[in-house]
């Protein structure tokens, strides 16, 4: 049980945060969240930076331009890339954490020459056609129809919560291939351009007002038959190789942000008064602080345990649910607990008397959708309930 | 970095799970209740090496890390073993006896925020009292001391003394060694904590999968299923919390020692609490008689919580040292 980094590991954070002290500021500050061609531009530009670097792909396979970083190295760069507040994966989130390792791990040799590349130099942007309204934690209950027409199948359904849609070349898009197999036996996985003949995109308002999600109508879309990553029929498996990732370590960076959020919560205390004193100075205040360290630290530490344990399967654990249930949980609690310092500033959504209003709220709604999207709370607890505590399922019909 | 079990832990961990499986079932528990120590029992835990894990081979010692110990008395929390397993493991570097066992110790720790009323562990058992202050170490002959018994004590199994005074002692060490005992004492009551976390869990989940209701095990129903789901979680929690902290005692390049001890506390703490009372809600009436072990779990998570600084006691502290890494550079709101 050892938590050392090993020299090797010590030499990659200095060359990564040297690098990081001279680009992280040459980037400048990210655009508005509204401003969809700004934030694009902004977040593959700094994805190309990561590329030429070679830090892109820390985890994929160096066949693939990836890094093939050590779990450990893995562990560094997140927390280089948290430190030195750099851009978030922002649009290139999908690519790079769900749909380039699904390629890798499940696409043709043409698929990969035709995305793998470009997902990793940021040259494309990738959304996910997963949930639809009829379909959201019971995923498998999809309707969305893929037929087989010759070359092609002729896909029709909707889609939801389909994150970056706006900005996204391709689509992860699950379709139901055979009506009449049990659900999860019917599904296919697909690649499809955003550009075909029959989307439509409309933007879901969020409760922040804005956001990246939209709804996807397909009409008619058709969809080469070469473009379905596995066998027909075979979607939900690959679908799964996916979710692991997604509940694995794509939180990583962020989980070590909220430390630094809770540095600059504290940083707030200060300047912000309590009944003629700094709010710091009120010992329940620092208690709560103090509480947050411990629970982050803990999570930290749960991830390096996790991590070193997938080292021995190579595929993340089953205990990443526990993980993500317990930081999304921790994240709101803390985001709401920036909401209380802001006092009465909160009735603002711009910064308010020197008060960051605008970036304390934004992250508390934000942090609303933790609990919801790459399964509920009320999944992930389904899942350790059932598939590790072994408990009986509840009846389904 | 390989922060998971080596094999040798997870022999280790095995040995004293089953060693523990086999002298402390909840049977020999209820004989020892009012109390708590049993002279063969305590030969047969420094056989074990429970005492002398940590104290360097060349004085008779096992030479194992705080890693190892705490792996070790998680083991010991889970089965609730008595007696001041803690102290003794603490004095073995320093009163003779005490880490092959012949010496049993006690111990009074008078740095934190609750020192009073001066309620002394196991007293009828001891030889003799290290006592924490701050700035000193000393050790008092525990025969000498004038104190009560309290006739019904929390924990069934953690006979008190109330002490009327507190003798001078003999001197051992100053503040180094008052804060290094401490440090260590708060990452081995964590890992009795994490212990105790995972018996709840163990016991709520067994009895979740037999007791029917409507026909049906009531661990299939979401409402039950959920509480144990978020039982595990604080479980690992705390296990991850108290690895860090046993791996960071033991190399202190690695991170603050004091805030993953203090943070191993506050977390194992909170799991083991909460865990004892989510199993008692499981159990529904059952988890309310003294028939279910939970309430030991209970009594003794509320024992330890109050030993080598309590939840606000550490919250606060790490508040202090978390502040002190604000005014590392890179932050801005």
């Amino acid at each position: 049980m050892d938590l050392r980094y090993s020299k090797a590991d010590e030499e990659f954070r200095a060359e990564l945060r040297a690098w990081l002290e001279k680009e992280v500021p040459a980037h400048g500050s990210p655009p508005a969240i509204s401003d969809w061609a700004k934030r694009r531009s902004y977040d593959t530009g700094w994805q190309r930076k990561l590329y030429e670097a070679g830090y892109a792909g820390i985890n994929w396979p160096a066949e693939y331009g990836g890094r093939d970083a050590s779990l450990t190295e893995q562990l560094v760069y997140y927390e280089e890339i948290a430190r030195a507040r750099a851009p978030y994966i922002g649009v290139n989130f999908v690519g790079i954490l769900h749909g380039g390792p699904t390629l890798i791990a499940e696409g043709t040799p043409e698929q990969k020459a035709r995305h793998v590349p470009y997902i990793l130099n940021g040259e494309q942007i990738w959304c996910q056609g997963f949930s639809e309204p009829g379909a959201g934690s019971d995923l498998a209950a999809l309707q969305t129809r893929a037929e087989k027409r010759g070359d092609h199948y002729l896909v029709n359904g909707q889609k939801i919560w389909c994150s970056f849609a706006h900005a996204a070349d391709y689509c992860e898009l699950l379709v139901r291939t055979d009506p009449d197999a049990p659900k999860h036996r019917g599904i296919s996985w697909l690649i499809l351009p955003m550009d075909a003949d029959g989307i439509e995109i409309r933007p879901l308002r969020t409760l922040a007002g804005e956001g990246e999600f939209s709804e996807v109508f397909l009409n008619d879309v058709k969809v080469p038959i070469e473009n379905r990553v596995g066998e027909e029929n075979d979607g939900w498996r690959v679908t799964n190789v996916t979710l692991r990732f997604e509940r694995g370590t794509a939180f990583a960076s962020e989980m070590i942000q909220l430390q630094q959020y809770v540095r600059d919560l504290i940083d707030l205390s200060k300047r912000v008064e309590r009944n003629g004193a700094p709010a710091w100075k009120d010992p329940e205040l620092r208690r709560k602080i103090g509480h947050f360290s411990a629970e982050l630290d803990a999570l930290w530490a749960m991830v390096k345990l996790s991590v070193c344990q997938s080292s021995k399967t190579g595929v993340p654990g089953l205990g990443g649910s526990a993980i993500k249930l317990f930081y999304s949980e921790l994240y709101q609690r803390i985001a709401e607990f920036g909401i209380e310092l802001l006092g009465r500033a909160r009735l603002s959504r711009e910064d308010v008397a020197g008060l960051p209003s605008q970036a304390l709220l934004q992250r508390a709604m934000q942090s609303l959708s933790l609990t919801i999207a790459a399964g509920s709370s009320q999944i992930q607890r389904n899942i350790i309930s059932e598939r590790i505590l072994g408990l009986p399922k509840e009846p389904r019909p | 970095m390989d922060f998971q079990l080596s094999e040798d832990q997870e022999s280790l961990q095995a040995g004293v799970r089953s060693f523990c499986d086999g002298h402390f079932p909840v049977e020999t528990l209820r004989e020892l209740e009012y109390r708590g120590y049993d002279a063969a029992l305590w030969a047969e835990l420094a056989e074990l090496g429970v005492f002398n894990l940590r104290l360097a081979e060349a004085e008779g010692g096992i030479g194992l890390g705080t890693a190892d110990a705490v792996i070790v008395f998680a083991e010991l929390g889970r089965r609730l073993v008595p007696g001041p397993l803690v102290w003794t493991h603490l004095a073995a570097e320093l009163v003779p006896g005490a880490g092959d066992g012949k010496t049993v110790v006690g111990g009074l720790d008078l740095c934190g925020a609750e020192r009073e009323p001066l309620l002394v562990e196991h007293l009828a058992d001891l030889d003799r009292l290290i006592v924490l202050r701050p700035d000193s170490v000393s050790c008092v002959d525990a025969s000498a001391l004038n104190a009560e018994p309290i006739e019904v004590p929390l924990d069934p199994l953690t006979p008190v003394h109330h002490l009327a005074e507190l003798p001078e002692g003999e001197s051992l060490g100053g503040t180094e060694l008052a804060e290094r005992l401490r440090l260590a004492g708060c990452t081995l009551a964590s890992a009795q904590l994490l212990g105790l976390a995972e018996a709840s869990h163990e016991l709520a989940v067994e009895y979740a999968k037999g007791r029917k209701q409507f026909g049906r095990a009531i661990g299939s129903f979401q409402a039950v299923k959920h509480i144990l789901a978020d039982m595990f979680v604080r479980l690992e929690v705390a296990r991850a919390a108290v690895y860090a902290a046993g791996a960071t005692l033991d190399d202190p390049g690695v991170g603050d020692a004091a805030r993953a001890a203090g943070s191993a506390k506050l977390v194992a703490g909170e799991a083991a609490l909460q865990n004892a009372r989510a199993c008692i809600q499981v159990h529904g009436g059952m988890g309310y008689t003294w028939e279910v072990p939970v309430h030991y779990y209970l009594k003794r998570s509320w024992v330890l919580a109050s030993v080598f600084g309590g939840a606000e006691e550490h919250a606060e502290a790490l508040a202090r040292c978390v502040e002190l890494d604000a005014r590392a550079p890179g932050t801005s709101l």
